[in-house]
This record gives C-alpha cells, sequence and structure tokens, in this order.
C-alpha cells in the first residue's frame, strides 16, 4: 500500500517539522502542512479512502499545542487554529493539506487516540523524538471506514518553499 | 426556507467535491440530517455511532458555535449559512498524563 499513497516534502522542510518536534520536547509540536493534490491515480486504494495518491508539502504553518493538560502526550489544534491555517494556505494559493505532530519518546506510528480523532482525506505526519533527538518519520490517511489508517510514502522533493 | 451548509475541505471527496450544499431546514440538526441523507458516507465521519455530533466537528450557524446556541435544535432561517469547522487532536499513546 505504501507505494499507493504518496506526500512529496523538501528536506528543508522535514527539517523544520523534526525542528519543530525538538524544540517543543518533551512536549508534542503541531503544525498545519500546506500544499496541493496533484490528483488521483485511479488504482483502487486510493479511491478506497475517497482521496486521490499523490500530494505536496509546500509550505508549513507551525500551531501552539493548546492541551496544555497533557502536552506530553497529546496535541489539540482548535477549529479557530484551523481557520487561521485555512487562510495562511489560501493567502498563497494552497490548501491545508494536512497536519503533522510529534511522539516524544514514542514511535511513529498513530495511536488509538489518533485513529479516533482523525479526519479522512488529510495526510497525518508523525515525528518520532527520543530523548530530544528526531528519529523517524512517518505519514498516514486515515480509511474510508475510519477502521486503521493506511501509511503513504514520503518522498522527497527537491526545490522547497519557505515557510 | 434554505439553509446553506459549508462542507469542509476533508469531507468534500464524499460530497462530489462540493465545498456547499442546500437544504431545507428548520433547525441545524434538520440541516445537518439533509446532508447526510445526501452524502450518507460523510456520516460517520460527523456522528459517532450513538448518533452524537464527534467532539472534533464544530459547527457554527452563521459565526456562533451551536454548543453555546441550542446545539441541533438551533432554529435558522432562510439565508442562514451552517459551517462544519474541523478542530485536530491526537497524541502518542491512550492514556493521556
Amino acid at each position: 500500500m505504501s507505494e499507493v499513497l504518496e506526500v512529496g516534502i523538501s528536506a528543508e522542510l522535514a527539517e523544520k517539522i523534526r525542528e519543530h518536534g525538538v524544540e517543543t520536547y518533551p512536549y508534542e509540536c503541531c503544525g498545519a502542512l500546506l500544499g496541493k493534490e496533484l490528483g488521483a491515480t485511479g488504482r483502487a486504494e486510493s479511491e478506497a479512502i475517497g482521496a486521490g495518491s499523490s500530494r505536496e508539502i509546500r509550505s508549513l504553518h507551525p500551531l501552539v499545542n493548546r492541551r496544555d493538560d497533557s502536552p506530553r502526550n497529546r496535541f489539540s489544534v482548535t477549529a479557530e487554529d484551523v481557520r487561521e491555517a485555512e487562510k495562511a494556505a489560501r493567502a498563497q494559493g494552497l490548501d491545508v493539506i494536512g497536519w503533522y505532530h510529534s511522539h516524544p519518546d514514542h514511535p511513529a506510528r498513530p495511536s488509538d487516540y489518533d485513529r479516533d480523532h482523525a479526519w479522512p482525506w488529510y495526510s497525518y505526519i508523525i515525528v518520532s523524538v527520543h530523548t530530544g533527538v528526531p528519529q523517524d518519520m512517518t505519514s498516514w490517511r486515515l480509511k474510508d471506514d475510519r477502521t486503521g489508517f493506511l501509511e503513504e510514502k514520503i518522498s522527497p522533493m527537491k526545490v522547497g518553499v519557505a515557510s | 426556507m434554505s439553509v446553506k451548509v459549508m462542507i469542509p475541505t476533508p469531507l468534500r471527496v464524499y460530497a462530489g467535491k462540493r465545498d456547499s450544499a442546500e437544504f431545507s431546514a428548520a433547525t441545524v440538526g434538520e440541516a445537518l440530517s439533509g446532508l447526510t441523507s445526501q452524502f450518507a458516507e460523510l456520516r460517520k465521519h460527523l456522528y459517532t455511532e450513538d448518533g452524537r455530533l464527534r467532539a472534533f466537528v464544530n459547527v457554527y450557524l452563521n459565526d456562533e458555535d451551536i454548543r453555546y446556541l441550542s446545539q441541533e435544535g438551533t432554529p435558522t432561517k432562510d439565508g442562514d449559512t451552517i459551517s462544519i469547522i474541523p478542530s485536530i487532536a491526537g497524541g502518542s499513546c491512550e492514556n493521556a498524563d
């Protein structure tokens, strides 16, 4: 499945996500992924989640984690933050195509809590940060039936756009 | 009376890629019911299995959060706009601190 879904990101922007995770460690960081949907491949699995298979991240919109009661293992982005991220995307001719967050001292795999709170279509990038050092970065999309996530391939892009 | 429902980006794939739809409705709940009847695949992403709006689904009547009005029973009038705005949450493990 990993070759069916794909999200492109420059090394520069991927590094910014890692840096954000290190900066907020041991708390979770979060932010919006701004970019463009490139269209569907017509393959069965991409249709199964009602989404195109390929997209590009062209900018980031870092956010403040609103979960001050449990920031080590939770993140929260309010509706107002979402509106603000959408406004920032529109100003750059882009869309909010997903969200990133860190898992301090946990693997870069979505938890049941992630699944319970996920929206379809969005790309969810997770970066694992162990003892303050960034480790794996993965990306996921919620299945249509909400039973789990499909992993999407993170493809390096050569040209980055500054956030 | 006609009420416009704005569909958020992640749900447009289940609504023929439309960003809005209009329904004849006297309350917010009736408008949302119209939406999920027309686009049945949306329902599981907006509502829990026991029929309650999911916690991360925020519904605004014009610019007012319906949580501070009469929830889904909030009356609507002709020309009103209902917006569904996501909030985003997650975390690394099952139990909060």
